[in-house]
């Protein structure tokens, strides 16, 4: 009866021999990698760095103009252009100025390299069957694994600082801009693939003349669900060391600041809403084919 | 140099994935239903041979599911075939490669599709230059010319709007001015006009046939309707369950119907339109009639018979008499052909 009464499980000590072989070859894989696996992450380091200092180093005035000139040139809205820099001044006056710029130098890298990355991996999914069956569960599991999990691996390869933290926040925000890819490519309309077909298109014409612009909503869809999920993953990367808003955040849980954590959280949403307006509105200005009727 | 420009040549088409093997079964005459419900796949087409006549307009016809949208597609190989030929210009379309067929899209055989087939993100003139694009042409010249090809089918002043900006007539008439841009020589026309109302539609007929009269494309035209068919066709193929029926000039269809199939299209068709004077021209009598060019419809010298005091007409081509046709010829010819054969004892030409 024991057999019922008790899962069969793994003898302990094999157990145990297990767990200690995996995390001792990949402490050697660390050791012996980790440098060059640094070294080959460096130029995104400096790029950081470097964003980081140059909108530390910008007069706040000019940041604003830039912020309310980028929102209107994206939304074509003065309100939510108002709002924005209406915003940022409240942040610098609440003294969050510095914290804010590191965030959205994060996350503007972040978004940059999930971009850049996510949208060729969308491209080559929607082209075979085969590799999205493959890259599908990739995405379930970047997308649902507790961060830790993956966090304590790249900590240990990498150690603690911008760059670990900036993977951790591309592993979580990827997935949403390569699946709304994929799947804009596919709803695109077989008939008007067919035209671009028949009048001789190669697969570099079709794919830039026909496809990703009738996929831009979804893609659309796919960059602004990146950013905000980006955003959402700052106060995890404050636990491994990246400045910015989540570290007051983070300090606030563990010393009870009500109102710090209120306000950089706060600061947090404000930018997440600033992004997400003129994102979107900048996507629905980009399909102004849609609105049918009327003239131009 | 044969008088097609293009040939098919034993076409067959199977969908499925054992298409290869299931050719031998068709040809020794299995049936469509027959080969769905045994063997799992579907008759596209079935050993079709025809010939394009090059300047003129081919309709090839057929109700859905006839197969006729699969053989238009097998011409520019946007399908491919599971056996056959076509030979455009002497070469063979299945032959080329990728690079080949591309060219031939581009420069060869341009195409205009049933719900239009337009991109809506842009612009009219940004439509009609698509083809030209693809053919690296620089964006002024492309520009120009789609320009000439939008004001010739009457889109002049539109040439920014976007295409859901315009009504369905419009929308084709840029997919044919785009299809015209490329200058090739061969125009598919896959139910180019079956989507629009039959008002437009005559409309669209006009455009293309005064367009035809002085660029002479070699014009390959699927429809399902006769009467456009009738109108439009220099030639007529009519399909039927992947199998060519019958092919003539539209006279001829009327005239004699291959079997009770195309019997059955035609009845209904206004045939004083369809049938000239040269059809029911017969030998000339002593007779003297209403002189009329053997090309008018009966329609047409009926009208003109009205308002003269004849009722013979002395079939003319140019300014010699070539035979004649008389007033109970004309009713006898436009009666259906269920009556004629117990009636008239005129034999047509």
């Amino acid at each position: 009866m024991g057999f019922f009464n008790e899962f069969p499980a793994m003898e302990r000590t094999d157990l145990r021999d297990l767990k200690k072989g995996i995390d001792a070859s990949f402490k050697d894989f660390s050791r012996s990698w980790g440098e060059s696996i640094e070294a080959f992450f460096d130029p995104l380091f400096y790029f950081l760095v470097y964003f980081e200092k140059l909108l530390l180093s910008t007069p706040w005035p000019i940041i604003i103009s830039i912020v309310a000139g980028l929102s209107y040139w994206g939304s074509r809205s003065w309100r939510l252009s108002a709002g924005a820099a209406i915003s940022f001044l409240f942040i610098g006056y609440l003294g969050m100025w510095d914290n804010t710029m590191s965030t959205v130098a994060l996350i503007s890298v972040a978004t940059f390299i999930c971009i850049a990355l996510g949208i060729p991996i969308g491209v080559a999914m929607s082209k075979s069957d085969r590799l999205q069956s493959t890259i599908t569960p990739i995405l379930d599991v970047m997308q649902t694994i507790p961060i830790f999990v993956y966090l304590l691996p790249v900590v240990m390869l990498l150690g603690i600082g911008k760059v670990p933290g900036l993977i951790a926040v591309c592993v979580y925000a990827m997935p949403p801009i390569v699946r709304l890819t994929n799947l804009g490519l596919r709803l695109v309309d077989k008939e008007i693939l067919e035209a671009a077909d028949a009048f001789g298109s190669n697969y570099r014409q079709r794919l830039f003349s026909v496809q990703l612009p009738l996929a831009l909503p979804n893609i659309f869809a796919g960059v602004n669900q990146t950013i905000m999920m980006a955003l959402a993953m700052v106060v995890i990367a404050s636990m491994i060391g990246v400045k910015g808003l989540g570290v007051p955040v983070l300090q606030s849980i563990q010393n009870q600041y009500l109102a710090l954590g209120m306000m950089n959280g706060l600061a947090i949403v404000a930018l997440a809403i600033i992004f997400d307006r003129v994102s979107q509105k900048y996507g629905k200005r980009l399909q102004r084919h849609r609105e049918g009727g009327s003239d131009v | 140099m044969s008088k097609y420009k293009i040939e098919i040549k034993n076409l067959y088409k199977i969908f499925g994935p054992n298409d290869k093997d299931m050719v031998e079964l068709v040809a020794n005459g299995t049936g469509k239903q027959e080969l769905l419900d045994k063997h799992g796949h579907v008759l596209g087409l079935k050993n079709v041979n025809i010939g394009i006549l090059a300047n003129s307009v081919n309709v090839i016809m057929g109700l859905s599911g006839s197969g006729k949208s699969t053989l238009i597609r097998h011409i520019n190989r946007l399908i491919e075939p599971t056996v056959g030929e076509i030979i455009v210009d002497g070469e063979n379309v299945l032959g080329m490669n990728h690079e080949k067929i591309r060219d031939f899209r581009r420069f060869g055989a341009s195409m205009v599709f049933q719900k239009f087939g337009l991109m809506p993100h842009r612009t009219v003139i940004e439509n009609a230059m698509y083809g030209l694009n693809i053919q690296g042409i620089a964006s002024v010249e492309a520009e120009k010319r789609a320009k000439h090809w939008l004001n010739r089918v009457g889109l002049s002043g539109f040439e920014d709007r976007f295409p859901a900006q315009l009504s369905g007539g419009m929308q084709q008439r840029v997919g044919l001015a785009r299809a015209l841009a490329t200058d090739a020589d061969i125009l598919l026309m896959d139910e180019a006009f079956s989507a629009l109302d039959p008002l437009i539609r005559a409309d669209m007929q006009t455009i293309l046939l005064d367009l035809q009269a002085e660029l002479h494309k070699t014009i390959v035209f699927i429809t399902h309707d006769l009467d456009e068919a009738l109108r439009i066709g220099d030639d007529i193929a009519i399909l039927r369950d992947g199998e060519l029926i019958q092919k003539g000039t539209p006279q001829n269809i009327v005239l004699k119907p291959a079997d009770d199939y195309v019997a059955d299209f035609t009845k209904d068709v206004n045939r004083a339109r369809v049938l000239t004077l040269n059809t029911l021209s017969h030998d000339t009598g002593s007779k003297e009639g209403l002189r009329l060019d053997g090309d008018l419809s009966i329609e047409q010298a009926m009208q003109q018979m009205v308002n003269s005091e004849y009722n013979l007409v002395t079939v003319m081509n140019d300014s010699t008499p070539i035979g004649q046709v008389s007033l109970s010829d004309m009713v006898g010819a436009i009666s259906r052909p269920d009556a004629t054969n117990s009636g008239s004892t005129t034999t047509y030409r």
